[in-house]
């Protein structure tokens, strides 16, 4: 089940795009699994190059000093497009554990969070300071904290967040949703036989 | 009662629904009505239940069909799945079905389709539902009053388990678009016109009611069109409001309710439009005279522009992305894209493959080929819709135009199963999503409505269907 999410401090891979959609993170053709491991190969793979290609034109991933990266630095609008959670898979099995941009579309927030893949949305200003901060010193250790919300690089660069404090709280204790749904069966069967409130099952 | 606060159409379903309110910030246990399924974000799903012991709590709520990596070229049997890979997902949707005594319609099956497409036909889609899917297009549902958005996986998991999803309540956004749309401006064109204005992300963590007199004029294909698009505004969830197109669209469908029962819903439906005086937390009013057939030359569906229009420069904050996709799809600002060369066109997916839009399309391409150099799909939702198109002498129109007429599927829209384009080809799509790579790695996808795409395909570059003779669209006006 899902790990409680402990404040992290690591590595930052900077992808300084907007609206990075879910068919960027993982193209369809990948799609077919019938699993949710192993995905990280297929991460960002219409974007990869090969890591002797000239730094300018390299891809982020495959810069070799990214390894051992947890913090994808992204901009506005994070993982637009379908719903696919292989998207958070993805991330989560090459070994990210925090997304920070200035903004995420809902349903990917919403499959990160239970991937305890934490989205950090900072405000314009604060992301821009960022990706200035780690084009300048791009193995600078980011430290991103849960507990009190915030995102720091050394002395050199902290700004606060904030976040759905119900997501806050299932991500901080590893809180099982379908375990709290479960308990709730008593007021489902409730509901559900209450009736009235709409036909839908089939007859 | 009568000093009720006037409510949204949204907050009247969302009401209905919740089991449990939430409190100190939690999110509320809302009650889902219909689980659609299918086979690409299910199987880890039933995984889960199968890792925790748990029996599928409604299935008769619960309704699955193939659609995403099933072939759509049938040369005889059996079926030539694009690979191992995609085989076992269809075997693994087929024993989950079974396992848990959920309604399939698997390969073969005369009612298989678009999930999106199947929904509605098969009357399963009403007004006033709660409806989800693992599938961001589930939004098309709302066109019929229901609450209808996407989830993940781990989320259809939950429903599966216990009919109900923990949900933060949305905020909410009325487009009104007014007045009547121009004769070969369609559905289609309307939304890619209300993405382009709102933005890519301009709907996010809202729902729309889109409303008005335009909306009132389309009917149900059109409307589903255009609720499809939502979620490419950023919004989880599009509605419109119910009416007697609505209730025409649903009576005596297997699905829907009949006789008393049916009576007994039409009353109920005809309550859930939102009260006057209700208020929405953003409101976009969009006049239908001012607007043109619509296409995009980027790789975002909010990069549309009128047919005729320019390509746009860049502006102060789109300067990297605008630059990006320029390049990606090899175009120039300032280009226009109408006599631009097309290699490929596709019409098809959940957002343009129903009758109405395969009638719109062979309007156009009755007595005409299809251009040298130029091929042209044309992929059904349904096999419903299949067959109907092909007893309406609609298949036969397309066939003597020298296009592909394929059985139902996903097909070139999300390009897992065998159809695609290749890289650098333009391809004028009647689907959804522009994304790089979205259509085949490399390949570039312009986003048109069926008349748009049907007129291209004859000519081999893009064209203004306006361009045709008015008689060829007055049928279709909407």
């Amino acid at each position: 089940m899902m790990h409680a999410f402990t404040d992290c401090t690591a590595r930052a891979v900077l992808l300084p795009r907007d609206d990075v959609d879910t068919d960027q993170i993982i193209p369809a053709r990948f799609l077919t699994t019938t699993v949710r491991s192993g995905l990280g190969r297929a991460l960002f793979a219409d974007w990869r190059t090969l890591p002797d290609a000239p730094a300018e034109s390299r891809f982020a991933l495959d810069d070799p000093g990214v390894q051992g990266a947890q913090i994808l630095v992204a901009g506005r609008n994070f993982g637009c497009g379908s719903s696919r959670e292989h998207a958070p898979w993805a991330l989560t099995d090459w070994g990210f554990r925090v997304v920070i941009g200035a903004s995420f579309a809902d349903i990917f927030r919403n499959n990160a969070h239970k991937n305890g893949l934490l989205t950090v949305a900072l405000h314009e200003e604060g992301l821009a300071t960022l990706h200035r901060l780690l084009r300048e010193t791009p193995r600078a250790a980011v430290t991103v904290s849960l507990r009190e919300q915030y995102v720091t690089v050394g002395a050199r660069f902290r700004a606060n967040f904030t976040i759905d404090p119900f997501a806050r709280r299932c991500l901080f204790d590893g809180v099982d949703e379908l375990g709290y749904l479960l308990a709730r069966a008593p007021a489902i069967a409730a509901f559900e036989a209450r009736g009235a409130w709409t036909t839908g099952a089939a007859a | 009662m009568s000093t009720a606060r006037p409510r949204t159409m949204f907050e009247k379903v969302w009401e209905a629904h919740v089991v449990e309110r939430g409190t100190s910030g939690a999110p509320d246990v809302l009650y889902v009505d219909l689980h659609l399924v299918h086979e690409v974000t299910s199987p880890q799903a039933f995984t889960l239940l199968a890792e925790r012991g748990l029996p599928v709590r409604r299935p008769d709520r619960t309704l699955a069909t193939m659609d995403h990596s099933t072939p759509t070229w049938i040369s005889g049997t059996p079926m030539p799945v694009i690979d191992g890979a995609a085989a076992t997902q269809l075997g693994a949707l087929e024993a989950n079905c079974a396992r848990h005594n959920i309604p399939l319609h698997g390969m073969g099956d005369a009612q298989r389709g678009i999930v999106h497409v199947i929904g509605p036909e098969l009357g399963r889609t009403q007004p006033g539902m709660t409806i989800v899917c693992g599938d961001s297009h589930t939004s098309t549902h709302g066109a019929f009053g229901a609450l209808a958005f996407g989830i993940g996986t781990s989320e259809v998991g939950h429903v599966l388990a216990t009919q109900c999803l923990l949900q933060q309540r949305p905020r909410t956004m009325a487009v009104t678009v007014n007045g009547a749309l121009p004769a070969g401006v369609t559905a289609k064109d309307l939304i890619l016109a209300i993405i382009a204005r709102i933005g890519v992300a301009g709907g996010t963590g809202h729902v729309i009611e889109y409303r008005g007199e335009a909306i009132r004029a389309l009917d149900m294909a059109g409307r589903m069109t255009v609720c499809n698009m939502s979620i490419e505004g950023g919004a989880r969830a599009g509605m419109i409001a119910p009416d007697e197109t609505t209730f025409a669209y649903l009576v005596g469908r297997p699905g829907a309710p009949q006789g008393a029962a049916w009576e007994a819903a039409v009353a109920s439906w005809r309550t859930l439009p939102s009260d006057a005086g209700a208020r929405f937390d953003r409101e976009i009013v969009i006049e239908a005279e001012t607007l043109a057939p619509m296409i995009t030359w980027g790789t975002t569906p909010a990069m549309g522009i009128p047919i005729d229009a320019p390509i746009p420069d860049p502006t102060a904050t789109d300067g990297a992305q605008h630059a990006r996709a320029i390049a990606y799809m090899g175009l120039t600002p300032g280009q226009r894209l109408l006599g631009q060369r097309v290699q490929t066109v596709f019409i098809g997916s959940c957002t343009n493959s129903r009758m109405e839009d395969l009638r719109a399309a062979a309007t156009v391409l009755r007595g005409q080929r299809v251009a040298s150099g130029t091929r042209l799909l044309v992929v059904p939702g349904s096999q419903q819709v299949k067959v109907a198109a092909e007893r309406e002498g609609l298949a036969d129109v397309f066939r003597a135009a020298g296009a592909e007429w394929r059985e139902s599927g996903c097909s070139m829209c999300i390009a897992m199963n065998g159809d695609r384009g290749a890289a650098g080809e333009y391809i004028v799509s009647t689907s959804n999503r522009n994304f790089e790579g979205r259509q085949g790695k490399g390949a570039r996808t312009l986003l048109a409505s069926p008349l748009t795409a049907a007129a291209t395909a004859v000519a081999g570059v893009i064209t203004d269907p306006r361009s045709l003779t008015p008689s060829t669209f007055t049928a279709h006006a909407a």
